[in-house]
């Protein structure tokens, strides 16, 4: 093995003619800028990998090089089918669609007209912006959209921005990029305080021996390891009605993102009923799964009943879904055209089964709010957290609380 | 090896590759890298290292990851019993507890699991750790750490290097997503279900008295089984299982003997809703796209 690393040191670029090794290494870094500008992990070990590759093969066969740069750039599934659209576009200068071109750029295409039909509702209920919103929508100015954009700190005044001031295609885009990664980073943080707290009441022979020693093998201090705690199950309900509607395709995108860090979670979406959704959400692609929750969600009309969907819930599904410990998150703006009564009657039930239950609401982050509607003060006094999320920051801070076991 | 002698060797071993995966292999050796292999269960995966194996003629060392796998049980463990009866042995020598604490965490009492095996092999073995994404988070990162230093640090022990750099598959059947890290630390190749042409050559070469027309026409009615809306869709050991059936029932022609397909259908579909959803009159559709 070592034999052969040294063999590729000795025919590696900078030992061919010193000009085919610079040209070779010129054009392969711009097509590793594609990739990264596409989505690919490309970092400067892979970059290295794919010179070495580069001076070890055959590069006459337009084949061999696409096989071996795409084993060592991609990374997953979608990497793998995108590959070849690239690498033709790149190397064989085959035009193509939706290939990012200039770093920066959101990706255009597919994805990002998606996002403008799903993500940006029509007449919904208390948009103070509605009218900027259509004006935008129907074209708008294409330079006023390229000044819009990017810079170093977008990133963080978009965390800060409500979604529903969200206006361009772009701009949702960046922001799902934005709730994709946080979900990821609350993952993790959400990981590692299980590891610490991983200690049991399994006997730790390793320790048990070491101090026996002393006692001629005798184990008499007996080290114990706890058994690891079962993760919290969290059960998000989601309110899908037209006055949540400029909300709900992000808490969607959010919720798959961390869905899929509790190996125990289950979603439901509700409108004037409750469906259970937690197959969509397994599907892997986040785009994908958003897509199938909205045609899950559209084409209910009516009011929001709340109530009777927590009434469903609490029927059907909380003996199976609900238990010690589950976390019941409620994301919804509390506008219930039911009676309040039942709203107060199925939360008090609720109560009883769950340790804890988040309201989530988007309007706690507007001026001068007031949980004053008529659902909200009745639901209140059984919520133990009653927290804004209104934009990526507000969703940031729940992280701690998720966290207590 | 290059890369020809590669694809001959799998063949021999009975593995039908195709160029991608050949480049694969070759990669992973040439640049000491993982090689990350992704797909649905049933098409093949584990079957790459063992032929892997074969083809170098080295050992097979293989890690099955399950849920709560940790590194006792995957890196090395110490065997308790035995330093247990070696302090006992030792009780009457008037030794200090640091003479039989140095003597009872030796070499000797120190049991191989497969990630310290692999690495201390004479010659590079295939290190095969089959779906990864049943381990949890927390075993990943260990399994990182070993991946790119090769060394494994024993507190009691020492550092252990290695002799030899084992040639890692990994496998995933994408049940949760892994981490960014372990990804881009291997080599990547997508596994699918073979296209008919390469199920048949598959079929041929596993099964020698499998007649040729037959294989063909098995590879087509499991590629149509396939598109079906099945809860557990075949994969490619269910094919190899049900056309040895109909070998060993002395099928020649599928369209022929539709109740002796009907019958042994049993090998391809695994749970009851599955046999349920292909009854008789489907099979006979399906039957009929097969040429």
């Amino acid at each position: 093995m070592a034999a052969d690393a040294r063999a590729l040191d000795v025919i590696a670029p900078e030992n061919l003619s010193p000009v085919a090794g610079a040209q070779l290494r010129q054009r392969m870094a711009a097509f590793l800028a594609l990739l990264r500008d596409n989505g690919f992990l490309v970092g400067l070990e892979e970059a290295q990998d794919c010179l070495r590759f580069a001076a070890a093969a055959d590069l006459g066969r337009p084949a061999s090089l696409r096989a071996g740069l795409r084993s060592v750039c991609c990374t997953c599934r979608a990497d793998w089918q995108r590959f070849d659209e690239l690498f033709d576009a790149y190397w064989l200068e085959r035009g193509m669609k939706g290939m990012v071109k200039v770093s920066g750029t959101p990706p255009k295409g597919r994805g990002a007209r998606r996002l403008s039909e799903a993500g940006a509702p029509r007449g919904s209920l208390g948009a103070p912006d509605q009218v900027s919103r259509e004006g935008a929508e129907a074209g708008g100015n294409p330079a006023d959209r390229q000044g819009r954009r990017e810079g170093a700190s977008s990133a963080e005044c978009l965390a800060e921005a409500d979604f529903r001031h969200l206006v361009t295609a772009e701009e949702l885009q960046r922001v799902h990029e934005l709730a994709d990664r946080l979900a990821r980073r609350m993952r993790h943080r959400l990981s590692r305080r299980e590891r610490q707290r991983r200690k049991g009441r399994r006997l730790d022979l390793r320790r048990t021996i070491h101090r026996s020693i002393g006692r001629g093998g005798l184990p008499i201090d007996l080290a114990w390891r706890k058994r690891r705690e079962r993760p919290l199950r969290l059960v998000v309900v989601l309110d899908a009605s037209g006055s949540m509607s400029q909300y709900s395709t992000f808490f969607l995108r959010f919720i798959h993102g961390v869905l899929d860090r509790f190996r125990e979670a289950e979603a439901f979406v509700f409108h004037t009923r409750l469906i259970h959704v937690s197959p969509a959400l397994k599907e892997r692609d986040a785009a994908k799964a958003v897509e199938r929750l909205s045609l899950i969600a559209q084409g209910w009309a009516g009011g929001t009943k709340i109530g009777e969907s927590l009434a469903a819930f609490n029927r059907h599904h909380a003996a199976r879904v609900v238990h010690g410990r589950s976390v019941v998150m409620i994301v919804s703006d509390g506008f219930d055209t039911g009676a309040p009564e039942l709203l107060a009657r199925e939360m008090a039930a609720l109560r009883r089964r769950t340790k804890r239950i988040v309201w989530l609401n988007p309007m706690i982050g507007w001026q001068d709010y007031e949980p004053t509607a008529g659902g909200m003060s009745a639901a209140l006094p059984y919520i133990d957290l009653f927290a804004p999320a209104h934009n990526l920051k507000s969703l940031e801070a729940l992280a701690p609380y998720l966290e207590q076991t | 090896m290059d890369r020809k002698e590669i694809s001959e060797q799998l063949t021999k071993v009975g593995y039908v590759t195709d160029s991608q995966l050949t480049m694969a292999l070759w990669l992973m050796e040439r640049l000491e890298r993982p090689l990350l292999l992704e797909g649905a269960a049933g098409v093949g995966k584990t079957e790459v290292a063992k032929a892997l194996a074969e083809v170098h003629d080295t050992r097979l060392i293989r890690l099955q990851c399950y849920e709560g796998l940790d590194a006792n049980a995957a890196i090395y463990e110490w065997n308790y019993q035995r330093q247990l009866l070696a302090i006992k042995a030792r009780e009457g020598r008037g030794e200090t507890a640091e003479e039989v604490e140095k003597h009872i965490f030796s070499e000797e009492f120190l049991l191989e699991r497969p990630l310290l095996a692999a690495i201390r092999e004479d010659k590079p073995a295939v290190l095969l750790i089959d779906e990864i994404d049943r381990a949890d988070e927390e075993f990943e990162a260990f399994l990182l750490e070993v991946l790119s230093d090769y060394q494994i640090s024993i507190p009691e022990l020492g550092t252990v290097y290695a002799t030899s750099i084992p040639l890692v598959v990994l496998t995933s059947n994408g049940t949760r997503e892994l981490s960014d890290a372990l990804r881009r630390r291997c080599l990547y190749h997508y596994v699918d279900y073979p296209s008919e042409d390469k199920e048949a050559r598959i079929l041929t070469t596993r099964l020698p008295r499998i007649d040729a027309t037959l294989a063909r026409q098995i590879a087509g009615f499991v590629a149509a089984v396939r598109k079906e809306d099945l809860r557990k869709v075949p994969g490619v050991a269910e094919s190899l299982d049900w056309a040895a059936a109909l070998v060993g029932l002395e099928v020649r022609d599928l369209r022929a003997e539709p109740e002796a397909v009907q019958d042994t259908l049993l090998c391809l579909l695994k749970t009851q809703e599955d046999r349920l959803a292909l009854a008789p009159e489907v099979t006979q559709r399906l039957l009929g796209k097969v040429a």
